[in-house]
């Protein structure tokens, strides 16, 4: 993300506004009990198997834990390439 | 009368599971409700001293559990208020004396006498979380705005809810309003949005309580202290009333980012 941006702007330096965002992230791990490794695992399974049956650019693919109330959602984002440029 | 039984806990120790309990319940006490708490801190206990009745305990939790004595004989009536009682916890016992459904069976011994039963979780989600949880109709979890006891908060809401207890009402304590305006301290937006509960009170670290704790006269006796009113206010919303939540600061507009939390946060 843009961190550096908020660094720059002093927003980051305020304690209260690491800590919160620190929590968003443990807090996710928590309640999927995943850690960072096995998320990145598992997008990088699903990736595969997708790519078998569709043409996809795996840069322009975005797969993130949201939070939804006290739920998390893994909300995956995935362009598939257009069919002619599948054919070449 | 057909109480409701309250229970107060926290995941991490020392937040204010006892301070809130003791002062919830004097506050109930002062709206004419009947109200026991229940110290189910087994091995731990403090709610007597902070309640100031640590000198006229006979018998306890245990000893009603063990059939010792009846349960009438273990409620300590605390006589500053008309109707408000204690049930001490064993000190020399350990948590395993008492089960979770030997905690259900006193609460529904209870329930048909008083207003209000308040049980007063040990820290931590082992047995004595569990016996404090069984027979809870509702449960109050306590935090402060700081990483270890919000991330902490957040799995006893989460054990809570899977126990069908739910939904948990979150009280955040020791609010500093001069971190918070410097930064340095998450406010109770931040908090909500991480936790995503409802809020039932917002309490200013306060050293009123640190005074009030010395003496034994929980700070909900008299609403002259900050802290003292955010625990009356909290009884209040208990009882069924739209309370705003405390400004903590009104000089430089912080209410209106308050009362934004109490829309958002409900009653
Ligand atoms: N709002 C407040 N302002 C100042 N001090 C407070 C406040 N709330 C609690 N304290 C202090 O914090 C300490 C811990 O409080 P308390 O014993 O109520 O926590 P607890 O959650 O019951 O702890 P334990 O997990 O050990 O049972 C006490 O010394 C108490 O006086
Ligand atoms: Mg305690």
């Amino acid at each position: 993300m843009a961190g550096w941006l908020e660094q720059l702007l002093g927003k980051k330096d305020k304690s209260a506004e690491q800590a919160k965002e620190r929590l968003k992230l443990v807090l996710i791990h928590d309640r999927t009990d995943l850690t960072p490794h096995q998320l990145e695992m598992m997008k990088n399974e699903l990736l595969e198997v997708i790519s078998r049956h569709v043409a996809i650019d795996p840069s322009a693919v975005k797969i993130d834990m949201a939070q939804d109330g006290r739920e998390q959602r893994l909300i995956a984002d995935i362009p598939l390439k257009p069919v002619n440029a599948r054919r070449r | 009368m057909a109480a409701k039984v309250l229970t107060v806990t926290s995941g991490k120790g020392g937040v204010g599971k006892t301070t809130t309990t003791a002062n919830i319940a004097v506050a109930l006490a002062a709206l004419s409700y009947k109200v026991v708490c229940i110290d189910a801190d087994i091995g731990l206990r403090n709610l007597d001293v902070v309640l100031g009745l640590e000198n006229r305990i006979v018998y306890d939790l245990v000893d009603v559990v063990e059939n010792r004595c009846r349960l009438r004989q273990a409620m300590i009536r605390d006589k500053r208020l008309p109707e408000l009682y204690l049930i001490p916890a064993a000190q020399t016992r350990d948590k395993n004396a008492v089960s979770p459904s030997d905690m259900v069976r006193l609460c529904d011994e209870l329930r048909n006498e008083v207003d209000w039963i308040l049980i007063d979780s040990p820290a931590g989600i082992e047995r004595g979380f569990r016996n404090a949880l069984a027979p809870a109709d509702m449960v109050l979890v306590v935090t402060n705005p700081e990483v270890s006891a919000v991330r902490d908060a957040d799995r006893i809401i989460g054990l809570i809810e899977a126990e069908e207890k739910g939904p948990a009402r979150l009280i955040l304590n020791r609010v500093n309003m001069n971190l918070v305006k410097r930064g340095d301290m998450l406010n109770a937006d931040d908090v909500l949005e991480l936790l995503a509960v409802e809020l039932i009170g917002i309490v200013p670290e306060d050293e009123a309580v640190v005074v009030s704790t010395n003496r034994g006269q929980p700070v909900a006796l008299d609403g002259k202290s900050k802290a003292g009113l955010a625990f009356q206010n909290i009884a209040r919303r208990l009882n069924g009333e739209q309370v705003p939540f405390l400004s903590l600061d009104e000089k430089d507009g912080f209410f209106a980012r308050l009362s934004k939390v109490f829309r958002s946060g409900g009653a």
